[in-house]
């Protein structure tokens, strides 16, 4: 394949990133809104055409004689070559997973691009939100196209750094500024067990590369024989290093504090980061990692656990929140868990590691309906003019688009055949129960939250009671009705798409076979779980209140996330600050500080006591130089004698 | 009775002495000057007599006392320059009252 096109997906988000930014400030909201979606609308047609080639061409570049799907470089150019063992490349990787990250980023990118020239109308530095979705776009492209794990850094802190911007677009607020530091802050600590992770695999294989590290792993670690550090072996503490990262980025427990806060960037910037793209990052580069992960079963069982604890954590939390914008970013997390979960029980053996595609699938199905959600929920806030329930209700009477689309997000994410979110999140059910069963009761228990949660959401903002309306709400203009409209139809359908034949472990295409029981009970978790929903908040009364009131202190537990904000709080006020930082500063203030502060104090205050001496008389001098010159006249005397 | 190095001396130092002592205590600036004169006529006379008692074939402390004396002139000029110049600023030669330099 030629190397122009993949150039281009790179290339014009970045320019119109420096278009916009510099220039954007001499242009109307409207043109730069009207260039930002054409650029992306560009990108988007281009990478559905470079998809639709690596899947349905038959190239032998990208697909075997035997019909497995390969990795093919399109291009890498050597970037910095510091010696001869280690350069750093960039460039273009395009396998199943990297294809159909293709087609998820530039379609979630360029609907929100459409629904904020409606959604953000009229604010201030409307440049500035179309230059900085066009620098997130060029990152998080080129994330999931990088050759190896050093330009897939590089892009990993580049969607931080975009994340940040947009987080904190309203730079006024204090809490969109103390979000979008958090969110910078906790991910750059997991960033840094990342770097060491890369850094000590680097070290022992020897090589970035993604290709020579997954195609024969056995191979690449045979250096790594009989080092072991802490009582594991070096590679699992790289893999869990890494994995770390991952964490970090996909909001996983202990790292997810920041994302909830992070829903304080504009609601599109949510759906399109915090909901579609970058926070599966984490996800993706398990994935891309995979086979050096199945090396070391250790870091697979890692991360099954971490997922399913967060996948759990998440649910039951969003069960209690106001915000729906929380409760949104909430299911984000445990959704997200959901993929990490596939990937942990993914194995060569049960079903030729079913969770890997399973995980993908979901990725990809999750990418489209929850973008809906966020934007469904954007026009909510735009209507309402707040993100709490408490101000919504009835309203599927005023927004017939938004409520129609909102549920087909609800049903998707619930699992209600025949919308996306059943097919994916099947597979996974399957993959895990293949795995372990404990597990998949666990997995089955959240599913059944999932509904319940979606739903006490939907009734609550569309049926239950009606406040009163300062003004009547309606549905929003056709820019944001669209994308809705768009995003409804593709979560009605994803799920139908063979995905077995397009992305899988190894390339083998293989069909899926329905297994119905794990799907009939997932089906009727679900269901039972939209029934108590419906029984609780379909019409106003008092028995959400009652069941709040009978366990009250598991409520507010919930409400309060379990208290980790209050313990990161504690932990880095009472303890951190305590006992390291104020030790720290005061040595820096007292010692160090003082050292030199001392030095000047004692010059100031010599020159204070003797300045009386120069009274101006010359008088006075002549007797003081007298008086010294007859003591020195004694003391060489003195000395002689 | 021998005129001997002593005898030369003696004066000298004395003549010095109030010098200082005038330097020192005078509060007019013309006084200080007149005091400074007689320390600088002290010190010639040690030149002088020092060259006529121990070297006695050499002549350079002669030559040196007709330079200081030179030298002393031409100070005592400046000197009273400054001195004249300072009475129209602030129409006071008193050494005690000029401090504008202190602290």
């Amino acid at each position: 394949m030629d190397f122009i096109i993949p150039l281009l997906i790179l290339a014009i988000p970045l320019g119109m990133f420096l278009l916009l930014g510099l220039a954007g400030m001499k242009m109307s909201h409207k043109l730069a809104g009207v260039l930002g979606t054409l650029g992306m609308g560009t990108v988007l047609v281009l990478s559905y055409f470079t998809a639709f080639t690596y899947f349905f061409s038959g190239n032998p570049e990208f697909i075997s004689e035997a019909g497995v799907r390969l990795q093919s470089v399109i291009f890498n150019q050597e970037w910095l070559a510091f010696t001869p063992n280690l350069v750093i490349s960039l460039g273009f990787l395009l396998d199943p997973i990297s294809a159909m990250m293709l087609i998820v980023i530039p379609t979630i990118s360029f609907m929100v691009h459409l629904y904020s020239l409606g959604y953000m109308h009229g604010e201030k530095g409307f440049q500035r939100y179309y230059a900085f979705l066009s620098l997130f776009s060029f990152s998080m492209l080129g994330l999931v196209v990088a050759t190896n794990i050093f330009q897939m850094y590089i892009f990993w802190e580049l969607v931080g750094a975009s994340s940040y911007l947009l987080i904190g677009f309203f730079y006024t607020l204090p809490s969109a500024v103390s979000a979008s530091k958090k969110a910078f802050i906790v991910t750059r600590f997991a960033d840094l067990g990342f770097l060491i992770g890369i850094l000590i695999l680097s070290y022992y294989t020897q090589t970035f590369d993604f290709i020579t590290l997954t195609s024969d792993p056995g191979a690449a670690f045979a250096s790594t024989a009989g080092a072991t550090f802490m009582g594991g072996s070096v590679l699992t503490w790289a893999m869990v290093l890494i994995f770390t990262g991952g964490m970090g980025k996909s909001a996983m427990m202990p790292l997810h504090i920041w994302l909830p806060d992070a829903m304080e960037g504009p609601t599109p910037v949510s759906a399109l980061i915090h909901a579609a793209t970058m926070v599966v990052a984490g996800v993706y580069l398990v994935a891309r990692m995979f086979p050096v992960y199945l090396a070391v079963p250790f870091s697979l069982d890692f991360v099954l656990v971490v997922g399913a604890i967060t996948a759990l954590y998440a649910a039951i939390v969003a069960c209690t929140q106001i915000d729906i914008k929380r409760v949104l970013a909430f299911s984000t997390i445990s959704q997200i868990a959901f993929m990490m979960v596939s990937l942990g029980a993914a194995r060569p053996e049960f079903h030729e590691c079913l969770g890997y595609m399973a995980s993908m699938f979901h990725l990809f199905t999750h990418a489209m309906f929850k973008a809906l959600l966020f934007l469904g929920a954007g026009a909510l806030i735009h209507a309402v003019h707040s993100n709490n329930y408490t101000q919504m209700g009835g309203l599927h009477k005023y927004m017939p688009i938004t409520n129609i689309t909102f549920l087909i997000g609800c049903l998707a994410i619930a699992g209600i055949p025949p919308f996306a979110g059943f097919w994916s999140k099947d597979e996974i059910l399957v993959a895990v129960y293949s795995y372990s069963t404990f597990w998949g009761v666990w997995m089955t228990l959240v599913a059944g939250l999932t509904a319940f949660y979606m739903f006490r959401v939907y009734f609550l903002v569309f049926w239950w009671n009606e406040p009163e309306y300062h003004h009547r709400p309606h549905d929003s203009e056709w820019t944001m009705s669209v994308p809705l409209i768009i995003l409804a139809c593709v979560s009605v359908v994803a799920g139908l798409i063979p995905f077995g034949k397009f992305v899988t472990w190894q390339g083998h295409e293989y069909i899926i076979h329905m297994n119905w029981v794990v799907a009939g009970i997932s089906i009727v978790v679900a269901v039972i779980g939209i029934i108590i929903a419906g029984v609780l908040y379909l019409r106003e009364n008092d028995r959400p209140k009652c069941m709040a009131d009978s366990c009250r202190w598991l409520w507010t537990a919930a409400h309060h996330r379990f208290y980790w904000d209050e313990i990161y709080l504690f932990i880095t006020h009472k303890i951190i600050f305590n006992g390291i930082c104020r030790p720290i500063a005061w040595f820096d203030r007292r010692i160090i500080d003082g050292t030199m502060d001392g030095f000047a104090i004692v010059t100031n205050k010599a020159s204070y006591a003797i300045r009386n001496l120069q009274s101006g008389r010359v008088q006075n001098y002549v007797l003081v130089y007298l008086i010294g010159a007859l003591l020195l006249a004694v003391i060489t005397a003195w000395c002689l004698a | 009775m021998d005129i001997t190095l002593i005898y030369y001396l003696v004066p000298a130092i004395i003549m010095f002495c109030c010098g200082v002592y005038g330097f020192i205590t005078r509060r007019n600036m013309i006084a200080m000057l007149i005091s400074l004169e007689l320390m600088l006529n002290a010190v010639d006379i040690n030149f002088v007599v020092f060259n006529r008692y121990l070297y006695p074939e050499a002549t350079e402390g002669m030559f040196f006392t007709l330079f200081a004396i030179a030298i002393a002139a031409a100070e005592t000029a400046i000197a009273i320059a400054i001195i004249i110049n300072v009475f129209r600023a602030v129409k006071n030669v008193d050494a005690r009252d000029i401090d504008k330099m202190k602290n």
